[in-house]
């Protein structure tokens, strides 16, 4: 008879839970990000946490945070797929013809960038098209490195540098035209 | 270094990615060049407002309860009950009776190892990242009022700064699935998280375990259970307790 009371599963299981479960509101949070659903998040979170646990084995040594964030990204996709019959949503489209950069339309030295509340700006980030919209949110929302961000996503560094400043370019965009429209309600994604 | 280079080099410098030496050259650019300055300032607002803890989303406590209940956590327990019944079975005069009490202290002295396992375990990720505090607060009334609405139990927040403990914050946190308050202090360089849950069953005093190497004193009163974890000695972790419970008493 074995001597321990602990089952290798309850100890697997701890040993995940202290190491995954730490991260569960960087998860969650990409999660809405990139589903704009809360229902839909919850339903990806979970399904990406039993397919952690069920990988933990095979998990040596990386920096779990980007590691649990890898497997998100690929239940949502599958939830992309489910939704619009294609994977379209994640696919890369004609990225480099967009500007890295563009000057404000009016007076540009004039045109400085004015605060605004959380809602407003998380409505500016949630209405960003993918590939932009994860990039963005992995770097400043999740605080991810590139390094990491290029883990998760799968490219070179340099893609996720050129990527983030299209994100970043157009969520500037959006920012200044919607200092002519009221301040957003609080809404969900 | 051209603007054209900038336009993405300066995302770097903002992001604290790049070398010292592209650093140089990157601000030398920008000290020069009102264009490209501007992006500069403008992509330090909007980091500044992406950083903010609004942009993020709390995992609900339901799903982070499915994740913990998908999740294997019993210890041995039922084999072990059977074991017993078996021995019991196995010529014993034990009466029924006293076989069944039997198993419910085999079963309660399990739980309760599963339980001060789980107190370590959400000390250790307490002390992970950011996520040793929810509110900070070194002030008991700021601190105490957050917590109504996020739990059933009312948890007792004291500041104990003047005996040498200081508050420094209170969190949600769970203990064998279920969501428990995390009130945390400071000893020196030390983190203290008391953690308190609603228990039932019949007072215990104040006893001080180990597991894993970390000092845990705990006790009950009323309904509530309390467990104070730290790597702070045994005989300080129950001065904390003692003071605790005195500074509850005369209404602090």
């Amino acid at each position: 008879m074995a001597t321990s009371l602990v089952s290798p599963d309850a100890d697997k299981a701890r040993r995940f839970r202290d190491a995954a479960l730490p991260h569960l509101d960087d998860v969650y949070t990409l999660a809405r990000y990139l589903l704009r659903s809360a229902a839909d998040a919850d339903d990806a979170v979970q399904e990406c946490y039993l397919r952690a646990f069920r990988h933990f084995d095979g998990f040596r040594g990386q920096a779990v945070k980007p590691w649990l964030m890898a497997i998100l990204r690929n239940v949502c996709r599958a939830e992309f797929a489910r939704r619009s019959g294609t994977a379209a949503e994640l696919a890369d489209v004609t990225e480099d013809a967009l500007p890295l950069w563009q000057e404000a339309e009016s007076s540009p030295e004039a045109a400085v960038l004015r605060q605004r509340d959380s809602a407003t700006v998380r409505a500016l980030v949630a209405a960003l098209p993918e590939p932009f919209r994860e990039t963005i949110v992995l770097r400043d929302i999740n605080d991810l490195s590139y390094r990491e961000i290029a883990e998760v996503i799968g490219t070179p560094v340099g893609t996720v540098m050129s990527r983030l400043a299209r994100a970043r370019s157009m969520l500037r965009e959006a920012w200044l035209r919607s200092e002519h429209e009221p301040e957003c309600e609080e809404r969900s994604l | 270094m051209t603007c054209e280079d900038i336009r993405i080099l300066v995302h770097a410098l903002v992001d604290g990615e790049l070398d010292a030496g592209h650093s140089r050259e990157v601000e030398a650019h920008l000290a020069k060049c009102p264009g490209c300055a501007v992006q500069l300032r403008d992509y330090r607002v909007m980091r500044q407002a992406l950083s903010g803890p609004m942009l993020r989303h709390q995992a609900p406590a339901a799903l982070r309860a499915r994740i913990e209940g998908a999740l294997p956590v019993r210890n041995a327990v039922a084999p072990s009950r059977r074991s017993l019944l078996k021995g019991l079975a196995m010529g014993s005069v034990l009466s029924g009776a006293l076989a069944a009490s039997l198993v419910v202290l085999v079963v309660r002295k399990e739980e309760d190892q599963r339980i001060l396992g789980d107190v370590v375990s959400a000390h250790l990720r307490s002390l992970q990242g950011d996520h040793l505090i929810d509110v900070q607060s070194s002030d008991q009334h700021t601190v105490k009022p957050w917590f109504n609405g996020r739990l059933d139990v009312a948890p007792p927040v004291i500041d104990l700064t003047a005996q040498g403990f200081t508050l420094i914050g209170g969190r949600l946190d769970y203990i064998d699935g279920r969501p428990v308050a995390a009130v945390v202090y400071k000893r020196r360089a030390h983190v203290i998280n008391l953690f308190v849950a609603q228990v039932m069953g019949p007072e215990r005093r104040a006893t001080i375990e180990q597991v894993q190497g970390f000092n845990i004193w705990r006790w009950t009163r009323s309904d509530l259970g309390f467990w104070a974890v730290s790597d702070i000695n045994a005989e300080e972790l129950q001065e904390f307790g003692e003071k605790f419970e005195t500074a509850v008493r005369s209404g602090a």
